[in-house]
This record gives structure tokens, C-alpha cells and sequence, in this order.
């Protein structure tokens, strides 16, 4: 328990991500297997169900420390956590603190609680405080009354397990998918080096495109190049394996369970097939917005109804295996080729008769909700990475609005002396109201420059946040635009960032709420 | 204002009363730290909300002096007596007590007639190489702050929180990282410096703080060597200590410092929810306002039969008080809670590049 309570002090005192995930590779690796599981069951957001409702232990808490009722109250009032306040308030930890295993605090105490009578329950919770200090009092409590969390992502814990085993993060996050349980065998199995299960699951490493630099005729002959839309959605392998399917993001994470149609339509493949594309929405024949997108990934299970609403739809655009053999050698027209005998929706492949022709297909590609066009030459093969030269993603210009620097807010990490983060307001009437927030695309000299002018034309300040006299105007660049309900403007832009700071003009030379709404029409 | 009756015998005045000015002694015609001007104050300690500017006449502890003189002015007109020698105000006696809170932090005694008050301004009973320490002093009335007045504050020693600094700060000189601590200028910055294990790396310090080492090194204060910070050159703060005041936490003061980690020294640290309002990576509970045993501790020792609660968590400690039996009284001064929440005049560093 010691050791899992110093886990949680050493992530809960820092904002940094490095030393978050490096606390927890120390924990990991010096921890029992069983320990090891259940601290990767907590940190991963996991909960055992409260054995009793949380106003008892704030009975026993006050009786034990001999505080009466309304001193209690006082103090929770300026703590402000149940938890915490009974772990301050607690009589004087013991010499010998924290003794016993994880596993054994969980297993043999929080998890017996539960079902028990409540003067056995007062009683195992009293002697659980007395064997703890004060710290981990705080930690036991919050895994008591169900209300453990900590500041970090499930792929920072995988990030560390599989750093603690030596495997990768694919690996780690496959192999946890579904509902894990934790045990020693299960904490075993997770780190063992044997590869035939993740073999079967795994996708090829995502070969990724550059961006064009120059104009499209430096490329040579158009009919060189197979050129597609570059689609808007989640860049996903299908994999079909003996009779399993397995859908996996370029970001390591398992769609599988979310997509389940693309399931259905995989399972029509032959055996021994991974194929490369774009998942997007999908209706009435037309690919529909990100955001449609998005707001059905964040759900695990999708209901019946957002499934009809939002159905996915793979736009496959490359044949990585065939035939349960790694095809990624062959010139692309080859696997092309093969590509389109499968049962799928093709990326469709534009065949433009020259460049110039080709500008305007990329000029029209947002009439698809698409971001541009890919170019790809014919022979190339699906490499590996970033290697350059094979692959160019030519994206349609950035919208751009120039917004005035109204609110901002003091970075993180390296940035957090200085005030990076700024939110932008466009005109409505006689008022500016904020249309979209920014954090790149300034040179440090500039952050500098504007965070002086910050400080300086601060109006009022709540919280981390300040308000700065509206007197700066700059080019905000974004690459899409939706209608918003969440969103004071009435619009949510996609990736906005601040092309460059706009001197030259004056805030009342900023653009409107009409002009930015009319971009919508263009979609 | 309430006094046993067998006392009211002896005097006509009261011994103190609450004016618009201040705590007053009409006896002895003087004010107790008030936030007005006066013609005559008598100063617990140096602290901004409680020697304030303007009065015609100060009086203090000796050792309280330097710091008055740098707070008020070198033309204000300050007295400093020895800790336990009498003044005579008026009808009355005043005798100042050491108060344990910072360099010449002293409670003051009011005698007349036999009865007594004592008035503690700021005080901890923890031991503090910086100053004299806290000296019970029985009384008949007693003033007491109330900062840290709820049981879920209570102080860990000294050596357990300097042993986590001292780790803290090693651990970051190993990655060659300066550690910023912040302290308030005034008794904390110098009861951190005199805390450390300074053979861990060089110390370095913000203006504010190292003008106040001065005055407490010219009192005879041990502090281990420290550089004023902008004196130094940039890139030479890797594995250093830099004590500078809590308002320097995300300025561009920090700049100069390269890659570092930031720590703050507070009584608040002791709750989650303050540490991580803070936006410093390390919070360490280190306070020089008493905790709650403390206070309940200095409270029973005067013997004091009235007490009068100032400044911070009034209400809970009047309550607990009253159910001792005490005659207990919020009294509404103008004191701050704490200086660690405050950012205050001397944290202005002197003109930088």
C-alpha cells in the first residue's frame, strides 16, 4: 500500500507527462504481479463499487479523530473532498505505516467490506486508518468510497506498461481491450514476450504522407501519380486473420468494438487481408462531417439509433495483405489492382488529364468534406513512417479570419510562465464574441512580445484566465467549420492556429460573425 | 467587550477596545498595529498588514528594528525595547513578548492595575533558527489570530519538511535543474534559507528577499551564503536553489532560470486542493502561523479567561473555545489571512534588464 500511495504523490505533484508515466514504470516494475494489475486497474479510472455510503465514513472519520460534527463540517467546507478531509483529521499515522501488499488492501479488506454488517464495517475501516499514514489514508479512502482518479490517459498507462515489458504500445493496448480483470495471471500474460496472439491482431506500421512543397508539375507526368481525395475521418487498418477482425486507428487504438458494420463488411474478406483507409460517415451517399464522426467514436457502444444516424463507412484506398501474405512490396497499381477485387468502398481514384485539371479537383475536394488530394506515385511501395517522397497530401488553402486577441490564458509545461493560449473574437454588432482558440503558430520572439502586451492590458482576471483590452487582430487559419451549439459564435472551427499577427490592422478591420458564417455555405 | 466584573473595580478604562484606527489601549493612549495613522503604535511585526505606514511614533522589539526601518522609512521615528522590558504607557505597563513568528515578532502585554492583555499579533510555537522563540505569557485577556484555525492543520517538525526539501532539491540538481522555491520575502524566504543543506548546490534569491537576508544577517541572523540571482549570469542556475516570493510563480522573472522545478513553502500546501491551485509542482507544508493544536496550546497557557479571535477561521475556533468554557469573541480586524496569499510592496524587484 506504501508503494501505491507513493505512486499516487509522485503523479498527483507533478503536471509533467514524463515523469507521470516514468513514476509509474518504477512502480510497475518493482511491484508483485498481482499489485502490478490492480495499480493498472485504478490508474486506468477502473472502480470497485462502494461497500457503504460515503456519509458513514464521515461518522467514523470525526468520532475517530474526536472532532465533533460541525468542526467536521467546517473542515470539509474548506477542503472540499470527503476523502481528504478525513485523511487530514485522522489521529497520527503509526511508526511502521502502510505494511501489506496492494492486492492484500483490496482483496482482503475493500473488497470483503462490501456485504458486511456495519458495525464489522466501522470496525475494518478504523483499523485499516490506524495502519496507514496520512497520505495513504487519503489514497485508501478515495479507493473506499469509489472515488479514486488521477490526472493520466489510458495510453500514458499503456505507454508505461509497455515500456515496463519491452513490447509496444499495440501490443499492450490489444491485448488489454475488452474487459480486463486484474490478477497475477492476467498482469503475466500481459507482459509475455510470446507473440502468437499479437501476431494474428497487429496492423502494419501507417506509412504517412507530406506535405507538397512547390507546385504539383515538379512531380513529373500526372498519369504517374494515382491521385484520391484526401478524406476527413480515422485513418484505420481492417484486418482479417483466420476468422477474427480487428480494426485498429493509425493511433494505436482498437476500434474494433465501435465500428461494427465495418466488422460485418470485413468479415466478408478472404482470410489474410489487411487493407488501409479512411473510416468517415456515411449517408445518403455522401461521406458526412468529422464532427458527425467524432461524435460517435467517443461512444464505445454505439446505440441503434446513432448507428443510423452516423453509419461508418471504410474508404479503402491500399491492400497491405493478401492472401495471408505482407504485400506492401508491390507497386501500388499492383495492389490497387487487387484492391479493388475485394468487397469494399474504394477511396474513389480521380484521373484528372493534366495538373491544371488537377487544381481544380483539389480546389472542389470541400464540396466532399475532404481536405485536399493525395498524391501517390504508382510504383511506390507502402513504406514505413515519414519516409518522404512516395506519398504527398495536397491540402486545399486554410480558411483564414482575422480575430482579435480577447481572453488568454498562461501555457503549460515550458510555456508556463508565459501567456500562450489565446482566444479570439470576431465582431457581432457592437460586440466581440469568441469565435475560436489558438496556441501555435507564433515564433517565440512574437509569444514574447504578446505576452508583455498581455500583462500589460490585462482587464480582469478569473481564475487562469484574463480578459486583455481587444486591441491585437491576427490571421486566424483553420481547416473546417461546423454549426455549434456548444459554442457562444454558433460555430466550431477545426485546427485553428494564428497564421501571423496582423499589424497592419486595427481591431475594428477584424471580420464579422456573417462573414465567418458564410464559410459555412461553402461546405 | 466583556470583563469579569471583580476587575472593573480596579480600572475605568478598558485595557483594549476596537476603534476604526485599530486595536486600542485608551489607558495608555497608544494603538496595537493599527491601519490607520496614529500618533503612537506599538508593532507586533514587520509584515505589511501589520506596520503600516503614516504613524507618528512606532514601537517594537529590538531585534524588529532593521525590518521596521526598511518597511516604514528611514525618517519614521521607531523605538525598539529588549523582548521583556517595560514601557510605560499612560496608566500602563507594556511589555513584549516573543512571538516566535518572525525576526522581532513580539506579542504585547498591557498591564494595569493587576489585570492584563496580551495581544499576539502572529505567532508559532514550532522551534525557528531566525527567531527568538514563543514565550507563554499568562494574561487575563488574550488576542489570538486564528490562520490556520481547523484540526485538519497541524505541522509536521521542521526537520521532516526540510528533509523533503532537501530531497526535493537534490533530486533536481542531479537532473541539472535549478529548484525555484517560493517563500514570502519577509521571515519565511529567511527561515527556508537557514532550513536547507546548503552543501547541495549554490543559493540564489530574488531582490526582495535578498535585501531582508541583509537585515537579518546584520542582526546577527545566520543564513547560509546567497547570490541576488540577477546579479549572476544566465545558464549558471542548473542545480542551484532560487528563493524568490510566491508572486514570482509564472512571471518572466523565471526565465532567466532555464530548465527548473518549482516549489511553494506554505501552510496551505497541507491541502490538495491549494497545492494544485498553486500550479507549482511541489507544495511543502511549512507555516509560521501556528497550527490548530498550537493554537489551542498558546490559548490554555495564558490562562486567559476572555479571548478574542482575529484574523482567519474565526468562527470555528470561537465555537470550540466557548465549548471550553472561555468567554470567546470574533473580533474583525483588518489583518490578512495569511502573507503567503498576498503579494505585497517589497516584492518589486529593483529595475531589471
Amino acid at each position: 500500500m506504501k508503494q501505491f500511495a507513493e505512486l499516487y504523490s509522485a503523479m498527483d505533484s507533478t503536471t509533467k507527462i514524463n515523469i507521470k508515466v516514468s513514476a509509474m514504470e518504477k512502480y510497475l516494475q518493482a511491484a508483485p504481479a498481482a499489485d502490478a494489475a490492480w495499480a493498472v486497474y485504478f490508474l486506468r479510472g477502473g472502480k470497485l463499487r462502494a461497500p457503504f455510503p460515503s456519509k458513514m465514513m464521515r461518522g467514523w472519520a470525526a468520532e475517530i479523530a474526536g472532532v465533533p460534527a460541525w468542526l467536521f463540517a467546517e473542515c470539509y467546507e474548506s477542503v472540499g473532498d470527503l476523502a481528504e478531509t478525513a485523511a487530514l483529521l485522522l489521529p497520527d499515522a503509526p511508526e511502521q505505516d502502510g505494511l501489506g501488499s496492494l492486492t492484500e488492501w483490496v482483496e482482503s479488506r475493500l473488497i470483503p467490506l462490501r456485504g458486511m454488517a456495519e458495525e464489522d464495517q466501522r470496525r475494518m475501516v478504523v483499523d485499516s486508518w490506524q495502519q496507514l499514514s496520512s497520505a495513504q489514508r487519503f489514497v485508501w479512502n478515495k479507493l473506499m468510497t469509489g472515488s479514486f482518479r488521477v490526472g493520466v490517459s489510458d495510453g500514458l498507462v499503456m505507454r508505461a506498461i509497455a515500456a515496463v515489458s519491452g513490447l509496444k504500445v499495440e501490443v499492450i493496448a490489444h491485448r488489454m481491450a475488452g474487459s480486463w480483470k486484474p490478477s497475477s495471471e492476467a498482469w503475466i500474460s500481459l507482459l509475455s514476450q510470446e507473440s502468437s496472439d499479437v501476431a494474428q491482431s497487429q496492423p502494419y506500421p501507417f506509412y504517412l504522407s507530406h506535405p507538397l512543397e512547390g507546385e504539383p508539375e515538379l512531380l513529373g507526368n500526372v498519369n504517374d501519380w494515382m491521385i484520391e481525395r484526401k478524406w476527413d475521418g480515422i485513418r484505420a487498418q481492417m484486418i482479417r486473420r483466420g476468422e477474427d477482425v480487428h480494426i485498429w486507428s493509425r493511433g494505436g487504438e482498437i476500434l474494433t468494438e465501435r465500428f461494427v458494420e465495418l466488422v460485418e463488411q470485413a468479415s466478408h474478406l478472404p482470410k489474410g487481408t489487411v487493407v488501409d483507409g479512411e473510416i468517415v460517415g456515411w449517408r445518403d451517399n455522401k461521406v458526412l462531417s468529422f464532427a458527425d464522426l467524432q461524435h460517435r467514436i467517443t461512444l464505445k457502444r454505439p446505440s441503434r439509433a446513432i448507428l443510423d444516424k452516423i453509419p461508418a463507412r471504410l474508404l479503402a484506398f491500399d491492400l497491405l495483405e493478401w492472401q495471408g501474405r505482407d504485400v506492401r512490396t508491390l507497386p501500388l497499381q499492383e495492389r490497387r489492382a487487387l484492391l479493388e477485387t475485394l468487397p469494399l468502398h474504394l477511396s474513389e481514384r480521380l484521373h484528372p488529364a493534366d495538373w491544371q485539371a488537377a487544381r481544380q479537383l483539389r480546389l472542389g475536394a470541400r464540396d466532399f468534406l475532404a481536405e485536399g488530394l493525395m498524391l501517390k506515385r504508382m510504383d511506390s511501395e507502402y513504406g514505413v513512417g515519414r519516409e518522404k517522397g512516395r506519398w504527398w497530401k495536397w491540402k486545399v488553402d486554410p480558411y483564414s479570419v482575422d480575430a482579435v486577441l480577447i481572453y488568454a490564458q498562461r501555457g503549460h509545461g515550458r510555456r508556463a510562465s508565459l501567456y500562450t493560449d489565446y482566444t479570439f473574437g470576431v465582431w457581432d454588432k457592437d460586440k466581440l464574441v469568441p469565435f475560436a482558440k489558438a496556441y501555435s503558430g507564433l515564433t517565440d520572439a512574437e509569444i514574447r512580445e504578446v505576452d508583455s502586451f498581455i500583462r500589460s492590458h490585462t482587464l480582469e482576471k478569473f481564475g487562469p484566465v484574463c480578459t486583455v483590452t481587444p486591441q491585437l487582430v491576427f490571421e486566424i487559419a483553420f481547416e473546417g467549420i461546423q454549426q455549434s451549439t456548444r459554442h457562444k459564435s454558433g460555430i466550431a472551427v477545426r485546427f485553428p492556429r494564428m497564421a501571423r499577427r496582423r499589424t497592419d490592422k486595427s481591431p475594428a478591420d477584424a471580420d464579422t460573425i456573417e462573414t465567418v458564417k458564410a464559410l459555412l455555405l461553402t461546405t | 467587550m466583556k470583563h469579569s466584573p471583580h476587575v472593573s473595580i480596579f480600572i475605568e478604562l478598558p485595557l483594549i477596545e476596537l476603534r476604526p484606527e485599530g486595536l486600542y489601549c485608551p489607558s495608555g493612549n497608544f494603538y496595537i498595529d493599527p491601519w490607520k495613522p496614529v500618533e503612537r503604535a506599538v508593532v507586533t511585526h514587520g509584515h505589511a498588514d501589520h506596520a503600516r505606514w503614516g504613524s507618528k511614533f512606532y514601537l517594537c522589539a529590538k531585534p524588529g528594528e532593521g525590518i521596521l526601518k526598511v518597511r516604514l522609512g528611514k525618517d519614521a521615528s521607531i523605538q525598539g525595547v529588549p523582548y521583556g522590558q517595560s514601557v510605560r504607557f499612560g496608566e500602563t505597563s507594556v511589555t513584549l513578548y516573543p512571538a516566535g513568528h518572525i525576526l522581532g515578532s513580539a506579542q504585547v502585554k498591557i498591564e494595569a492595575n493587576g489585570y492584563s492583555w496580551v495581544v499576539s499579533g502572529d505567532y508559532k510555537l514550532e522551534p525557528d533558527p531566525t527567531c527568538a522563540a514563543f514565550e507563554p505569557v499568562r494574561c487575563n485577556g488574550f488576542v489570538t489570530e486564528a490562520t490556520f484555525a481547523l484540526p485538519i492543520y497541524r505541522w509536521a517538525p521542521d526537520t521532516v519538511t526540510f528533509g523533503m526539501i532537501n530531497d526535493w532539491w537534490r533530486g533536481n540538481s542531479q537532473q541539472n535543474r535549478a529548484s525555484i522555491l517560493y517563500g514570502y520575502s519577509l521571515g519565511k524566504a529567511q527561515r527556508l534559507l537557514a532550513g536547507v543543506d546548503p552543501s547541495i548546490g549554490p543559493i540564489y534569491t530574488h531582490g526582495a528577499v535578498e535585501r531582508l537576508n541583509d537585515v537579518y544577517r546584520s542582526e546577527g541572523i545566520v543564513l547560509p551564503k546567497t547570490t541576488y540571482a540577477l546579479a549572476a549570469a544566465a545558464g549558471k542556475f542548473a542545480g542551484s536553489l532560487v528563493v524568490a516570493p510566491p508572486s514570482m510563480n509564472g512571471s518572466t522573472w523565471l526565465r532567466r532560470f532555464g530548465d527548473f522545478s518549482t516549489a511553494m513553502a506554505s501552510g496551505w500546501m497541507q491541502v490538495r486542493g491549494h497545492r494544485r491551485r498553486r500550479a507549482v509542482d511541489r507544495g511543502f507544508i511549512l507555516s509560521d502561523h501556528a497550527d490548530w493544536p498550537g493554537l489551542l496550546k498558546a490559548v490554555r497557557e495564558t490562562s486567559a479567561e476572555t479571548v478574542w479571535v482575529t484574523h482567519g477561521y474565526i468562527d470555528p475556533l470561537v465555537r470550540w473555545l466557548r465549548e471550553q468554557g472561555l468567554a470567546a469573541e470574533g473580533l474583525a480586524t483588518h489583518f490578512e489571512n495569511d502573507e503567503d496569499l498576498q503579494s505585497e510592496p517589497l516584492d518589486s524587484e529593483p529595475i531589471t534588464s
